[in-house]
């Protein structure tokens, strides 16, 4: 009895703690997000949120739906594993709503060097070229034609 | 407009009704993707990679990366026959606009690789999060949570492959998703969709239909630093052993 | 890309990690090498240091108060840190400072300072008035009783608390040497030796900070400094660091020796970008210098002056290199690329978030909390004024 007079104030101290650790637990059940913890130690609803994000590139799949001439020519020659974005950019805008946005034709003098220009370091059997010795400034599509390549291929303009 | 969806029905019907779905604005509605049945990877097929940067292009357009930083970046190196373990590495604004033309050298040889996320199984940087915001999902994806993330980039500092940074403006951690808005819709990754020579490919581990099956049954394949016991999931063919 | 050399993976050239992160582990080094200072006296009875016994607990709690600062600032949501105490990740190590700090500020440091100054405040509670009266009254939890009985048990209570704050103290920093050495992708941080060494280094750092502190505040109220308590101190500052440099070198002995595919990498970094805070300034200048000097006092009888002296300059020089250890660790483990084929280098900014300034604010901050709990708990008030204890 007198022992527990004179630790009183140690159980004071320890209230202090008791009563912090019941306002934790409670703020605790209100700011954990709902769906923390369906599947791990993280918010799954993250993971549909990530999912929901905007796309800026149709997939073939979607150009060739409305340009199936375009598609035929393509897959018979060089560049039938050549998805039509990777020259003409980002073009889900395009698929969306294919009479405002209109895509711009790339500029094959940029666009053609970036994968044909001549380098050691690309792979010995993939065509490549010097393009000031090649063409001689003369645009790429005066000979090619960017849809299927190869000239003898009866590709050439 | 020729439309005919008989074609793309046959190849791929999951990403044209995916497809249509987010085209209505819809995107919910695209065939119920069931988490359990994939486990997400890619493939990459080094001597196939010939440094145009396209896929450094579209990943920072499809997923708005912040200048200077890479979800993905390609890299060229050059080893010489007289010193293996030595290469000469570089990667120009991550090969975004490609790699200066280099000249044949008798004594090295010169080759391009593709980095990523290797979406780890056993990952470094989901271990040591101190709250849980970043994390790898049912289908084998590494991602961050953007509204949980600290920003205290302790994961940064744990992944042995340099794939992760703080996003200047977010503050939050931030990494390659394997794009995985696309993925789940049955589309590919923005960097496998602009791969001009299939240099990479997006790999389905749970699906017995991939060709990543027969892929790995014949062909010699190696991940990035093996030794780090990470379980990375991103396989390359042809892996020269002086790439770190 | 300035200040690159050879080839960093394009994300590495910044580093994330900044002076304010080399700033945390050594305030909390400088928590838990004070903490131990004051265990000297409790625990192992080495009455000689009793002199610094409480300002020892008062400086731990003014650098513990600043400890977790340099992360909030770091945050790049620092409003969002709670969650390490909500949804706190099991195979973090980061995860359980929120928990160990919590522990280490509430359970051991307050609750042993409210046992040891009980008396003092319940008399002041009494004697003062006005807005300090107030806050004396909260101090005391409403509990006035200071009969022997009571100052007995809170005697044996602070030395349970103390014993607990040993191993307490010991978590508390060697989790921030866990936080380096468990991470794989790191070879210049992963070394199961990383947490010894950063309690052994804690401890010096923190004995040096209470001495200097003792000395420096001794002389400004014009007393005499109790030489056989700086002498015991540097005693025992100079067997700790010993072995403090034994693990360090220990390390570094075994990464040469190893040599490991890390190790040509590494090892350029120390002698290039490294070679001035690692070398220099944390080996030669910071340790090789006081150790020889602190040696000489061990072994060589000199007069009060010159012991005073050496004393000074080796307890500076000895908080310089433990900075210098941390920047070393968290500054040099970033400056190489994980690909070992090149360098980046770390441009402190000056007046941003985590530049030069904010570091030395925080560098400050900790005096003027020990300034406040001066104030408020002044340690020496027993030494003059044993009066009977009034009130009961």
């Amino acid at each position: 009895m007198n022992l527990f007079k004179d630790a009183g104030h140690l159980f004071r101290f320890a209230g202090l703690f008791v009563i912090a650790f019941i306002a934790f637990l409670v703020i605790r059940g209100y700011v954990v997000p709902k769906s923390f913890g369906k599947y791990g130690h993280y918010r799954a609803a993250a993971i549909d949120e990530i999912a929901a994000l905007p796309i800026k590139y149709a997939g073939h799949q979607a150009c060739e739906t409305c340009h199936t001439d375009i598609a035929t020519v393509k897959g018979k020659g060089m560049h039938a594993h050549v998805n039509c974005e990777a020259c003409h950019g980002a073009l889900a805008a395009h698929a969306n709503d294919p009479a405002s946005v209109q895509p711009v034709k790339p500029d094959t003098a940029v666009l053609c060097v970036r994968c044909h220009s001549a380098s050691a370091a690309r792979p010995k059997n993939f065509p490549q070229i010097d393009a000031a010795e090649h063409s001689n400034g003369v645009p790429c599509e005066t000979c090619h034609n960017p849809h299927s390549p190869a000239i003898d291929a009866g590709g050439a303009k | 407009m020729n439309i005919s969806r008989r074609h793309l029905l046959i190849l791929l019907p999951t990403a044209a009704v995916a497809w249509k779905s987010v085209l209505a604005g819809t995107p919910e509605e695209s065939p119920n993707y069931k988490m359990t049945e994939h486990w997400w990877g890619m493939l990459i097929d080094i001597p196939k990679c010939i440094g145009c940067g396209n896929c450094v292009r579209a990943c920072a357009t499809e997923n708005n990366v912040p200048e200077g930083h890479f979800r993905t970046w390609v890299e060229q190196y050059h080893v010489t026959d007289w010193n293996l373990t030595n290469p000469e590495v570089i990667s120009p604004d991550g090969g975004k606009e490609g790699f200066p033309a280099v000249k044949e050298d008798p004594n090295g040889k010169y080759f391009f690789v593709p980095k990523l996320c290797n979406h780890c199984a056993d990952s470094p940087c989901t271990q040591v999060c101190p709250v849980g915001a970043t994390f790898i999902t049912p289908d084998g994806v590494v991602l961050v949570d953007p509204k949980y993330c600290l920003g205290c980039a302790y994961c940064v500092q744990a992944c042995p492959y340099g794939c992760r940074y703080i996003h200047p403006e977010k503050r939050v951690a931030d990494k390659c998703t394997l794009c995985y808005h696309r993925i789940t819709k049955g589309l590919t990754t923005a960097c496998c969709e602009n791969c001009p020579t299939g240099a990479r490919q997006l790999v389905d581990l749970k699906n017995p239909n991939d060709p990543i099956h027969e892929f790995l049954r014949t062909h010699s394949v190696q991940i990035l630093k093996p030794q780090m016991a990470t379980g990375a999931k991103v396989f390359y063919n042809g892996l020269d052993g002086s790439v770190r | 890309m300035s200040g690159v050399e050879g080839y960093m993976y394009p994300n590495e050239i910044t580093l994330f990690w900044s002076v304010l992160i080399v700033l945390y582990p050594y305030i909390t080094g400088l928590v838990a090498g004070a903490f131990i200072l004051a265990s000297l006296e409790r625990i192992f009875r080495v009455e000689a240091v009793k002199p610094t016994y409480r300002l020892a607990l008062l400086t731990a709690l003014a650098f513990l108060l600043d400890a977790p600062l340099p992360l909030q600032l770091h945050l790049g949501h620092p409003e969002r840190s709670p969650e390490m105490y909500f949804t706190p990740h099991s195979t973090s190590a980061m995860a359980m400072f929120g928990y160990v700090y919590l522990w280490y500020l509430m359970a051991v440091l307050v609750f042993e300072i409210w046992l040891d100054y009980r008396r003092d405040i319940v008399l002041k509670s009494q004697q003062t008035r006005g807005l300090l009266r107030l806050v004396y009254k909260i101090m005391t939890l409403g509990s006035t009783n200071i009969s022997e009985r009571a100052l007995a048990i809170d005697e044996k209570a602070g030395w349970i608390v103390t014993l607990i704050g040993i191993p307490s103290a010991f978590l508390l920093h060697g989790y921030v040497g866990f936080i380096f050495g468990s991470i794989k992708a790191n070879p210049w941080w992963s070394s199961p030796l990383m947490p010894v060494v950063f309690i052994f280094s804690a401890m010096v750092s923190g004995i040096a900070g209470v001495m200097l502190l003792y000395m420096a505040l001794t002389k400004m109220r014009g007393q005499t400094i109790d030489m056989r308590c700086v002498d015991t101190i540097a005693m025992y500052m100079f067997y700790i660091f010993i072995i403090d440099f034994s693990l360090e070198m220990l390390d570094l002995v075994h990464r040469i020796y190893e040599a490991d595919e890390s190790f040509r990498s590494l090892n350029f970094m120390v002698h290039t970008k490294l070679f001035f805070s690692q070398i220099v300034v944390q080996i030669l200048l910071g340790t090789l210098l006081p150790l020889i000097l602190l040696f000489l006092t061990q072994v060589v009888k000199m007069s009060e002056k010159a012991r005073k002296r050496i004393y000074t300059f080796s307890g500076i020089m000895i908080l310089i290199s433990v900075f210098a250890m941390r920047w070393n660790v968290v500054i040099g483990g970033q400056l190489f690329s994980k690909s070992f084929l090149g360098y980046t280098t770390y441009k402190m900014t000056l007046a941003t978030r985590e530049g030069l300034l904010a570091a030395i604010a925080l560098t400050i901050l900790p005096f003027l909390f020990l300034w406040v709990l001066l104030k408020l708990l002044p340690p020496w008030d027993h030494e003059k004024a044993h009066a009977p204890a009034a009130g009961d």
